[in-house]
Protein backbone atom coordinates (compact mmCIF):
# COMPACT_ATOMS: atom_id res chain seq x y z
CA UNK A 1 0.00 0.00 0.00
CA UNK A 2 1.27 3.41 -0.98
CA UNK A 3 2.74 5.54 1.97
CA UNK A 4 2.27 9.34 2.86
CA UNK A 5 5.73 9.89 0.33
CA UNK A 6 5.06 8.26 -2.06
CA UNK A 7 1.64 9.79 -3.14
CA UNK A 8 3.41 13.08 -2.71
CA UNK A 9 5.59 12.03 -4.98
CA UNK A 10 3.58 10.59 -7.36
CA UNK A 11 1.48 13.96 -7.15
CA UNK A 12 4.74 15.78 -7.65
CA UNK A 13 5.44 13.62 -10.93
CA UNK A 14 1.77 14.49 -12.31
CA UNK A 15 2.01 18.48 -11.43
CA UNK A 16 5.34 19.03 -13.06
CA UNK A 17 4.72 19.42 -16.63
CA UNK A 18 2.64 22.59 -15.77
CA UNK A 19 5.38 24.63 -13.88
CA UNK A 20 7.42 26.79 -15.94
CA UNK A 21 9.83 27.49 -13.58
CA UNK A 22 12.25 25.57 -12.80
CA UNK A 23 13.78 27.36 -10.20
CA UNK A 24 10.67 27.69 -8.01
CA UNK A 25 9.90 23.60 -9.07
CA UNK A 26 13.34 22.73 -7.60
CA UNK A 27 12.61 24.74 -3.95
CA UNK A 28 9.71 23.47 -3.36
CA UNK A 29 8.08 21.78 -1.21
CA UNK A 30 4.83 19.50 0.69
CA UNK A 31 3.41 22.73 2.66
CA UNK A 32 4.26 24.68 -0.81
CA UNK A 33 1.20 26.95 -2.52
CA UNK A 34 0.59 25.57 -6.15
CA UNK A 35 -0.18 29.20 -7.46
CA UNK A 36 0.96 31.52 -5.11
CA UNK A 37 4.56 29.52 -4.67
CA UNK A 38 5.22 27.28 -8.30
CA UNK A 39 4.15 30.14 -10.24
CA UNK A 40 1.46 27.94 -11.92
CA UNK A 41 -1.30 29.32 -14.12
CA UNK A 42 -4.44 28.95 -11.54
CA UNK A 43 -6.65 27.56 -14.64
CA UNK A 44 -4.03 24.56 -14.75
CA UNK A 45 -5.61 23.04 -11.01
CA UNK A 46 -8.92 21.59 -13.04
CA UNK A 47 -6.31 19.51 -15.29
CA UNK A 48 -4.13 18.49 -12.26
CA UNK A 49 -7.17 17.10 -10.52
CA UNK A 50 -8.45 15.18 -13.60
CA UNK A 51 -4.52 13.44 -13.94
CA UNK A 52 -5.32 12.57 -10.15
CA UNK A 53 -8.40 11.24 -10.84
CA UNK A 54 -7.30 9.16 -13.44
CA UNK A 55 -3.65 8.39 -12.01
CA UNK A 56 -5.17 6.94 -8.78
CA UNK A 57 -8.89 5.76 -10.07
CA UNK A 58 -10.92 8.27 -7.58
CA UNK A 59 -13.36 10.85 -8.19
CA UNK A 60 -13.13 14.88 -6.73
CA UNK A 61 -15.64 16.83 -6.16
CA UNK A 62 -15.50 20.11 -7.48
CA UNK A 63 -16.30 21.42 -4.03
CA UNK A 64 -12.82 20.22 -3.06
CA UNK A 65 -11.64 22.43 -5.74
CA UNK A 66 -11.92 25.52 -3.46
CA UNK A 67 -9.83 23.83 -0.57
CA UNK A 68 -6.60 22.92 -2.31
CA UNK A 69 -4.04 25.17 -2.20
CA UNK A 70 -0.55 23.03 -1.70
CA UNK A 71 0.21 19.76 -2.69
CA UNK A 72 -0.36 18.55 0.89
CA UNK A 73 -3.46 19.19 0.52
CA UNK A 74 -4.35 17.35 -2.94
CA UNK A 75 -1.92 14.36 -0.63
CA UNK A 76 -4.71 14.75 1.99
CA UNK A 77 -7.92 14.49 -0.25
CA UNK A 78 -6.07 11.29 -1.70
CA UNK A 79 -5.31 9.67 1.59
CA UNK A 80 -9.35 10.44 2.55
CA UNK A 81 -10.19 8.77 -1.00
CA UNK A 82 -8.03 5.89 -0.95
CA UNK A 83 -8.83 5.10 2.52
CA UNK A 84 -5.69 5.75 4.21
CA UNK A 85 -5.12 6.64 7.88
CA UNK A 86 -4.19 10.05 7.94
CA UNK A 87 -0.45 10.76 9.28
CA UNK B 1 8.77 35.21 -43.56
CA UNK B 2 7.76 31.46 -42.58
CA UNK B 3 4.99 29.25 -44.26
CA UNK B 4 3.23 25.83 -42.95
CA UNK B 5 2.08 24.54 -46.69
CA UNK B 6 1.14 21.32 -48.32
CA UNK B 7 4.13 21.67 -50.41
CA UNK B 8 6.39 22.34 -47.69
CA UNK B 9 7.34 23.42 -44.25
CA UNK B 10 9.64 26.25 -44.36
CA UNK B 11 10.66 28.93 -46.78
CA UNK B 12 14.10 26.30 -48.73
CA UNK B 13 11.25 23.55 -49.02
CA UNK B 14 8.19 25.37 -49.84
CA UNK B 15 9.91 27.54 -52.54
CA UNK B 16 11.91 24.73 -54.10
CA UNK B 17 8.27 22.91 -54.45
CA UNK B 18 6.66 25.99 -55.82
CA UNK B 19 9.33 26.48 -58.24
CA UNK B 20 9.20 22.93 -59.63
CA UNK B 21 5.84 23.23 -59.46
CA UNK B 22 5.09 20.45 -57.29
CA UNK B 23 1.53 19.89 -56.28
CA UNK B 24 0.42 19.22 -52.20
CA UNK B 25 -3.22 17.85 -53.20
CA UNK B 26 -3.74 14.54 -52.28
CA UNK B 27 -7.32 11.82 -51.38
CA UNK B 28 -8.26 11.88 -47.77
CA UNK B 29 -9.68 9.17 -46.92
CA UNK B 30 -11.53 10.31 -44.23
CA UNK B 31 -13.08 12.34 -46.58
CA UNK B 32 -14.01 9.51 -48.53
CA UNK B 33 -15.31 7.67 -45.04
CA UNK B 34 -17.24 10.34 -44.55
CA UNK B 35 -18.92 10.20 -48.03
CA UNK B 36 -17.70 13.95 -49.08
CA UNK B 37 -18.22 14.86 -52.66
CA UNK B 38 -14.89 16.09 -52.85
CA UNK B 39 -12.14 13.54 -51.40
CA UNK B 40 -9.39 15.87 -52.00
CA UNK B 41 -7.22 18.66 -50.58
CA UNK B 42 -3.86 20.15 -49.50
CA UNK B 43 -2.60 19.25 -45.50
CA UNK B 44 0.92 19.79 -44.42
CA UNK B 45 3.31 17.52 -43.55
CA UNK B 46 4.00 17.81 -40.24
CA UNK B 47 7.23 16.05 -39.15
CA UNK B 48 8.44 15.90 -35.03
CA UNK B 49 10.77 19.47 -35.28
CA UNK B 50 12.34 21.35 -32.67
CA UNK B 51 10.24 23.59 -32.81
CA UNK B 52 7.16 21.46 -32.45
CA UNK B 53 8.90 19.72 -29.40
CA UNK B 54 9.15 23.42 -28.50
CA UNK B 55 5.18 24.01 -29.00
CA UNK B 56 4.25 20.87 -27.23
CA UNK B 57 6.71 21.78 -24.02
CA UNK B 58 4.58 25.25 -23.87
CA UNK B 59 1.12 23.30 -23.43
CA UNK B 60 -0.19 23.36 -27.27
CA UNK B 61 -0.35 19.30 -27.56
CA UNK B 62 -3.79 19.06 -28.50
CA UNK B 63 -4.45 22.47 -30.17
CA UNK B 64 -6.15 23.19 -33.35
CA UNK B 65 -3.80 23.14 -35.85
CA UNK B 66 -4.80 26.52 -36.73
CA UNK B 67 -2.61 27.34 -34.12
CA UNK B 68 -0.12 24.81 -34.23
CA UNK B 69 0.72 25.72 -38.16
CA UNK B 70 0.77 29.72 -36.96
CA UNK B 71 3.22 29.28 -34.46
CA UNK B 72 5.42 27.40 -36.27
CA UNK B 73 5.32 29.77 -38.97
CA UNK B 74 5.74 32.40 -36.98
CA UNK B 75 8.93 31.20 -34.87
CA UNK B 76 10.14 30.60 -38.74
CA UNK B 77 9.35 33.71 -39.14
CA UNK B 78 10.15 35.40 -35.78
CA UNK B 79 14.19 33.51 -36.60
CA UNK B 80 14.02 34.39 -40.19
CA UNK B 81 13.72 38.10 -39.30
CA UNK B 82 16.88 37.76 -37.21
CA UNK B 83 15.35 37.77 -33.95
CA UNK B 84 16.02 34.67 -31.33
CA UNK B 85 13.55 32.64 -29.57
CA UNK B 86 14.39 33.16 -25.94
CA UNK B 87 11.62 30.66 -24.24
CA UNK B 88 9.63 31.36 -21.16
CA UNK B 89 12.35 31.76 -18.88
CA UNK B 90 12.97 35.54 -20.66
CA UNK B 91 11.31 38.25 -18.34
CA UNK B 92 11.33 40.81 -21.60
CA UNK B 93 8.12 41.71 -23.14
CA UNK B 94 8.42 43.89 -26.61
CA UNK B 95 6.44 46.13 -26.50
CA UNK B 96 7.04 47.00 -29.77
CA UNK B 97 5.74 44.12 -31.75
CA UNK B 98 2.38 42.95 -32.29
CA UNK B 99 0.85 39.84 -33.86
CA UNK B 100 -2.38 40.03 -35.90
CA UNK B 101 -3.70 36.58 -37.63
CA UNK B 102 -6.30 35.55 -39.98
CA UNK B 103 -8.72 32.96 -40.24
CA UNK B 104 -11.52 32.23 -41.82
CA UNK B 105 -13.18 28.94 -40.26
CA UNK B 106 -11.37 28.84 -37.28
CA UNK B 107 -10.77 26.00 -34.76
CA UNK B 108 -12.93 23.63 -36.28
CA UNK B 109 -11.13 20.79 -35.69
CA UNK B 110 -11.35 21.17 -31.90
CA UNK B 111 -14.85 22.68 -32.28
CA UNK B 112 -15.58 19.00 -32.89
CA UNK B 113 -14.37 17.40 -30.14
CA UNK B 114 -16.32 20.15 -27.91
CA UNK B 115 -19.28 19.31 -29.26
CA UNK B 116 -18.46 15.79 -28.86
CA UNK B 117 -17.95 15.81 -25.19
CA UNK B 118 -20.27 18.47 -24.62
CA UNK B 119 -23.22 15.54 -25.71
CA UNK B 120 -21.73 13.47 -23.39
CA UNK B 121 -22.10 15.89 -21.15
CA UNK B 122 -18.23 15.41 -19.89
CA UNK B 123 -17.78 19.24 -20.14
CA UNK B 124 -15.50 19.26 -16.74
CA UNK B 125 -13.16 16.66 -19.06
CA UNK B 126 -12.29 18.99 -21.55
CA UNK B 127 -9.26 20.53 -19.80
CA UNK B 128 -8.39 24.26 -19.11
CA UNK B 129 -6.89 24.66 -22.03
CA UNK B 130 -9.56 24.22 -24.55
CA UNK B 131 -10.50 27.87 -25.08
CA UNK B 132 -6.90 28.65 -25.94
CA UNK B 133 -6.65 25.79 -27.94
CA UNK B 134 -9.25 27.29 -30.06
CA UNK B 135 -9.81 30.97 -30.06
CA UNK B 136 -9.96 32.86 -33.13
CA UNK B 137 -7.20 34.56 -31.49
CA UNK B 138 -5.25 31.96 -30.09
CA UNK B 139 -2.49 32.07 -33.37
CA UNK B 140 -1.19 35.81 -32.21
CA UNK B 141 -2.52 34.82 -28.25
CA UNK B 142 -0.33 31.76 -28.37
CA UNK B 143 2.75 33.85 -30.60
CA UNK B 144 2.90 36.06 -27.85
CA UNK B 145 2.97 33.52 -25.21
CA UNK B 146 6.28 32.02 -27.16
CA UNK B 147 7.93 34.99 -28.12
CA UNK B 148 6.77 37.46 -25.05
CA UNK B 149 5.36 40.25 -27.91
CA UNK B 150 3.73 43.22 -26.04
CA UNK B 151 2.05 45.06 -28.24
CA UNK B 152 -1.76 44.55 -30.10
CA UNK B 153 -2.75 40.98 -30.59
CA UNK B 154 -5.59 40.09 -32.41
CA UNK B 155 -7.17 37.17 -34.65
CA UNK B 156 -9.04 38.81 -37.46
CA UNK B 157 -11.60 37.16 -40.10
CA UNK B 158 -12.96 38.18 -43.59
CA UNK B 159 -13.34 34.63 -45.07
CA UNK B 160 -10.77 33.96 -47.61
CA UNK B 161 -8.71 37.15 -47.60
CA UNK B 162 -8.18 36.78 -44.02
CA UNK B 163 -4.29 36.72 -44.35
CA UNK B 164 -4.29 39.65 -46.51
CA UNK B 165 -6.45 41.42 -44.51
CA UNK B 166 -4.46 40.71 -41.58
CA UNK B 167 -1.15 42.15 -43.56
CA UNK B 168 -2.65 45.04 -44.44
CA UNK B 169 -4.18 45.79 -40.72
CA UNK B 170 -0.28 44.75 -39.18
CA UNK B 171 1.26 47.55 -42.15
CA UNK B 172 -1.55 50.39 -40.88
CA UNK B 173 -1.25 49.78 -37.11
CA UNK B 174 3.06 50.21 -38.21
CA UNK B 175 2.31 53.39 -40.18
CA UNK B 176 -0.03 55.00 -37.77
CA UNK B 177 3.05 54.51 -35.53
CA UNK B 178 1.62 51.94 -32.78
CA UNK B 179 4.22 49.74 -33.22
CA UNK B 180 7.56 49.17 -34.37
CA UNK B 181 6.77 45.95 -35.69
CA UNK B 182 4.09 43.03 -36.25
CA UNK B 183 3.93 39.56 -37.02
CA UNK B 184 1.14 39.34 -39.97
CA UNK B 185 -0.50 36.29 -41.79
CA UNK B 186 -3.51 33.51 -41.40
CA UNK B 187 -3.96 30.00 -40.64
CA UNK B 188 -6.30 27.35 -41.36
CA UNK B 189 -6.58 24.11 -40.10
CA UNK B 190 -7.79 20.98 -41.78
CA UNK B 191 -10.89 19.22 -40.50
CA UNK B 192 -14.29 17.26 -41.87
CA UNK B 193 -16.14 19.56 -40.07
CA UNK B 194 -14.56 22.85 -41.52
CA UNK B 195 -14.75 21.62 -45.03
CA UNK B 196 -18.33 20.29 -44.83
CA UNK B 197 -19.78 23.30 -45.56
CA UNK B 198 -17.90 24.10 -48.73
CA UNK B 199 -18.95 20.44 -50.02
CA UNK B 200 -22.67 20.86 -49.40
CA UNK B 201 -21.92 24.34 -51.32
CA UNK B 202 -20.65 22.26 -53.93
CA UNK B 203 -17.63 24.89 -54.25
CA UNK B 204 -15.24 22.39 -53.97
CA UNK B 205 -14.48 20.09 -56.91
CA UNK B 206 -16.00 16.41 -57.32
CA UNK B 207 -14.70 15.24 -60.49
CA UNK B 208 -10.56 14.77 -59.46
CA UNK B 209 -10.49 12.13 -56.36
CA UNK B 210 -8.87 9.74 -58.20
CA UNK B 211 -6.81 12.53 -59.70
CA UNK B 212 -5.86 14.85 -57.23
CA UNK B 213 -2.87 16.30 -58.60
CA UNK B 214 -5.20 17.45 -61.19
CA UNK B 215 -8.05 19.27 -59.23
CA UNK B 216 -7.17 22.74 -58.65
CA UNK B 217 -6.99 23.67 -62.28
CA UNK B 218 -6.83 27.58 -62.23
CA UNK B 219 -7.53 29.40 -65.13
CA UNK B 220 -8.44 26.27 -67.17
CA UNK B 221 -11.91 26.43 -69.10
CA UNK B 222 -12.50 22.90 -67.17
CA UNK B 223 -12.05 24.12 -63.57
CA UNK B 224 -14.96 22.20 -61.49
CA UNK B 225 -14.40 23.99 -58.15
CA UNK B 226 -11.90 24.60 -55.66
CA UNK B 227 -9.49 22.61 -53.86
CA UNK B 228 -9.58 23.02 -50.57
CA UNK B 229 -6.41 23.72 -48.69
CA UNK B 230 -4.82 23.82 -45.21
CA UNK B 231 -1.34 26.06 -43.70
CA UNK B 232 -0.32 29.43 -42.18
CA UNK B 233 2.17 31.70 -43.47
CA UNK B 234 3.32 34.69 -41.11
CA UNK B 235 5.57 37.18 -42.01
CA UNK B 236 7.42 39.85 -39.99
CA UNK B 237 6.62 43.68 -41.09
CA UNK B 238 8.84 45.90 -39.70
CA UNK B 239 9.24 49.73 -39.57
CA UNK B 240 11.71 50.99 -42.10
CA UNK B 241 13.84 52.98 -39.49
CA UNK B 242 13.65 50.15 -37.13
CA UNK B 243 14.74 47.46 -39.31
CA UNK B 244 17.69 49.24 -40.52
CA UNK B 245 18.73 50.35 -37.19
CA UNK B 246 19.41 46.22 -36.20
CA UNK B 247 20.57 45.76 -39.86
CA UNK B 248 18.18 43.18 -41.18
CA UNK B 249 17.91 41.61 -44.00
CA UNK B 250 14.93 43.73 -45.70
CA UNK B 251 13.00 41.32 -48.53
CA UNK B 252 10.80 44.45 -49.93
CA UNK B 253 8.47 47.44 -48.87
CA UNK B 254 5.07 46.88 -48.35
CA UNK B 255 3.92 49.78 -50.13
CA UNK B 256 0.30 49.64 -49.07
CA UNK B 257 -2.95 48.15 -50.27
CA UNK B 258 -7.05 48.28 -49.60
CA UNK B 259 -9.65 46.39 -48.42
CA UNK B 260 -13.24 46.79 -48.88
CA UNK B 261 -16.20 45.09 -49.96
CA UNK B 262 -18.35 45.56 -53.66
CA UNK B 263 -21.73 45.94 -51.06
CA UNK B 264 -22.82 42.33 -53.03
CA UNK B 265 -25.24 44.30 -55.13
CA UNK B 266 -25.52 44.53 -59.06
CA UNK B 267 -23.23 42.04 -60.24
CA UNK B 268 -21.99 40.51 -57.02
CA UNK B 269 -23.23 38.70 -53.74
CA UNK B 270 -22.12 36.86 -51.21
CA UNK B 271 -20.51 34.81 -52.56
CA UNK B 272 -19.22 36.27 -56.21
CA UNK B 273 -17.25 39.58 -56.05
CA UNK B 274 -19.01 42.48 -57.36
CA UNK B 275 -16.50 43.68 -60.21
CA UNK B 276 -16.74 47.67 -59.35
CA UNK B 277 -15.81 46.51 -56.03
CA UNK B 278 -13.09 44.79 -57.08
CA UNK B 279 -11.88 47.57 -59.28
CA UNK B 280 -12.29 50.23 -57.10
CA UNK B 281 -10.28 47.72 -54.60
CA UNK B 282 -6.99 47.42 -56.72
CA UNK B 283 -7.23 51.27 -58.29
CA UNK B 284 -7.17 52.73 -54.51
CA UNK B 285 -4.36 50.60 -53.27
CA UNK B 286 -2.66 51.63 -56.62
CA UNK B 287 -2.97 54.91 -55.12
CA UNK B 288 -2.67 54.17 -51.59
CA UNK B 289 0.87 53.21 -52.58
CA UNK B 290 1.68 55.79 -55.16
CA UNK B 291 2.15 53.31 -57.45
CA UNK B 292 1.08 53.69 -61.87
CA UNK B 293 -0.74 50.93 -63.62
CA UNK B 294 2.13 50.28 -65.79
CA UNK B 295 4.46 49.73 -62.84
CA UNK B 296 3.01 46.47 -61.77
CA UNK B 297 5.03 43.14 -63.09
CA UNK B 298 3.27 40.65 -61.70
CA UNK B 299 -0.09 40.11 -60.25
CA UNK B 300 -0.26 37.31 -57.66
CA UNK B 301 -4.06 36.19 -58.43
CA UNK B 302 -6.86 34.55 -55.83
CA UNK B 303 -7.41 32.66 -59.39
CA UNK B 304 -9.40 29.29 -57.11
CA UNK B 305 -10.30 27.15 -60.28
CA UNK B 306 -13.54 27.94 -60.12
CA UNK B 307 -16.07 29.87 -62.48
CA UNK B 308 -14.76 33.42 -61.30
CA UNK B 309 -11.40 33.37 -62.82
CA UNK B 310 -11.76 34.14 -65.54
CA UNK B 311 -14.01 37.63 -63.90
CA UNK B 312 -11.10 38.02 -62.02
CA UNK B 313 -8.90 38.29 -65.12
CA UNK B 314 -11.74 40.39 -66.41
CA UNK B 315 -11.56 42.99 -63.58
CA UNK B 316 -7.71 42.86 -63.17
CA UNK B 317 -7.62 44.01 -67.20
CA UNK B 318 -10.14 46.95 -66.67
CA UNK B 319 -8.60 47.84 -63.39
CA UNK B 320 -5.21 48.43 -64.90
CA UNK B 321 -6.25 49.20 -68.43
CA UNK B 322 -4.11 46.53 -69.62
CA UNK B 323 -4.31 43.65 -71.86
CA UNK B 324 -3.10 41.50 -74.59
CA UNK B 325 0.63 41.16 -74.27
CA UNK B 326 0.70 44.60 -71.30
CA UNK B 327 -1.27 42.19 -69.25
CA UNK B 328 1.49 42.00 -65.82
CA UNK B 329 2.55 38.44 -65.56
CA UNK B 330 -0.29 36.50 -63.16
CA UNK B 331 -0.04 32.62 -62.12
CA UNK B 332 -1.88 31.00 -58.87
CA UNK B 333 -0.22 29.03 -56.25
CA UNK B 334 -3.64 27.42 -54.93
CA UNK B 335 -2.64 25.18 -58.29
CA UNK B 336 -0.09 23.28 -56.27
CA UNK B 337 -1.53 23.96 -52.54
CA UNK B 338 -4.89 24.27 -52.82
CA UNK B 339 -7.03 27.27 -51.54
CA UNK B 340 -6.01 27.45 -47.77
CA UNK B 341 -9.24 29.80 -46.88
CA UNK B 342 -8.28 32.23 -44.39
CA UNK B 343 -3.94 31.05 -44.44
CA UNK B 344 -4.33 31.96 -48.49
CA UNK B 345 -3.61 35.32 -49.21
CA UNK B 346 -0.69 35.20 -46.40
CA UNK B 347 0.98 32.04 -47.89
CA UNK B 348 0.54 33.92 -51.50
CA UNK B 349 2.10 36.73 -50.18
CA UNK B 350 5.40 34.79 -49.22
CA UNK B 351 4.90 32.68 -52.87
CA UNK B 352 5.21 36.52 -54.58
CA UNK B 353 7.73 37.78 -52.31
CA UNK B 354 10.29 34.71 -53.52
CA UNK B 355 9.31 35.15 -57.21
CA UNK B 356 9.99 38.83 -57.09
CA UNK B 357 13.26 38.22 -54.94
CA UNK B 358 13.97 35.38 -57.25
CA UNK B 359 13.74 36.53 -60.31
CA UNK B 360 10.99 33.84 -61.68
CA UNK B 361 7.26 33.59 -61.97
CA UNK B 362 5.87 29.72 -61.05
CA UNK B 363 3.64 27.80 -63.60
CA UNK B 364 0.28 27.39 -63.01
CA UNK B 365 0.08 23.47 -62.76
CA UNK B 366 -2.71 22.45 -64.85
CA UNK B 367 -2.77 25.29 -67.65
CA UNK B 368 -2.88 22.94 -70.26
CA UNK B 369 -5.82 25.15 -71.78
CA UNK B 370 -6.68 28.28 -70.76
CA UNK B 371 -10.21 29.43 -70.83
CA UNK B 372 -11.69 31.28 -73.83
CA UNK B 373 -12.57 33.96 -72.04
CA UNK B 374 -9.49 34.54 -70.21
CA UNK B 375 -7.57 34.00 -73.23
CA UNK B 376 -9.04 37.20 -75.18
CA UNK B 377 -8.11 39.55 -72.25
CA UNK B 378 -4.36 38.36 -72.14
CA UNK B 379 -1.76 36.87 -74.14
CA UNK B 380 -1.42 33.36 -72.90
CA UNK B 381 2.04 33.45 -72.26
CA UNK B 382 1.52 35.92 -69.35
CA UNK B 383 0.10 33.16 -67.60
CA UNK B 384 2.84 30.82 -67.82
CA UNK B 385 2.59 27.11 -67.61
CA UNK B 386 5.87 26.48 -66.49
CA UNK B 387 8.20 27.70 -64.49
CA UNK B 388 10.11 30.78 -66.05
CA UNK B 389 13.15 32.98 -65.41
CA UNK B 390 11.69 36.77 -65.53
CA UNK B 391 14.23 39.58 -64.44
CA UNK B 392 13.32 42.89 -62.98
CA UNK B 393 10.09 42.22 -61.09
CA UNK B 394 9.70 45.02 -59.18
CA UNK B 395 6.36 45.83 -58.25
CA UNK B 396 3.53 42.94 -57.27
CA UNK B 397 0.07 43.03 -56.95
CA UNK B 398 -1.62 40.16 -54.25
CA UNK B 399 -5.24 39.85 -54.59
CA UNK B 400 -7.50 38.16 -52.35
CA UNK B 401 -11.34 37.77 -52.40
CA UNK B 402 -13.66 36.16 -50.29
CA UNK B 403 -17.78 35.93 -48.92
CA UNK B 404 -19.04 39.10 -48.39
CA UNK B 405 -18.05 40.30 -51.63
CA UNK B 406 -14.80 41.69 -49.57
CA UNK B 407 -11.37 42.49 -51.95
CA UNK B 408 -8.10 42.80 -50.51
CA UNK B 409 -4.99 44.39 -52.28
CA UNK B 410 -1.46 44.69 -51.53
CA UNK B 411 1.47 46.44 -53.38
CA UNK B 412 4.57 44.79 -52.43
CA UNK B 413 7.65 46.68 -54.07
CA UNK B 414 11.32 45.65 -54.08
CA UNK B 415 13.41 48.42 -52.40
CA UNK B 416 14.08 51.96 -53.77
CA UNK B 417 17.69 51.76 -53.32
CA UNK B 418 18.19 48.15 -54.02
Amino acid sequence: MMNDEQLLKEVWEIIEKYSFDQGKWDKRSRKARIIQDLGINSARVVDIIIDVEEKFDVEIEDESLESISTFNDIVEILKKKMGLSSS
Amino acid sequence: MGVVSPIGVGIKAFEEAMKGMKSGISHISELEELGFGCQIGGVPNLELSEDLKYLYANELQGASMMIIYACLAGLQAWRNAGFMVEGRASTFVDIDTGAIIGTGIGASDIFAKIVRQTDLKQTRKLRSTIIEHSMTSGPSANLSKLLGLGNQLLGVSSACASGSDAILMGYQRIRAGFAKRMLVGGAECYSPYGWAGFDAMRVTTRKYNDNPTQGSRPMTGNSSGFVPGSGSGVLVLEDYDSAQSRGAQILCELKGGWSNSGGQRNDGSMTAPTSRGVIACIRKALLESNTNVNEIDYVSGHLSSTFADANEISNISQALGRSGDSFPYINSLKSLIGHCIGATGAIESIAAILQMKGGYIHGTLNLKETHSRIAKVLDTRKAPRDTIVVQGINSVLKLSFAFGDSNVALIFKVLDDE
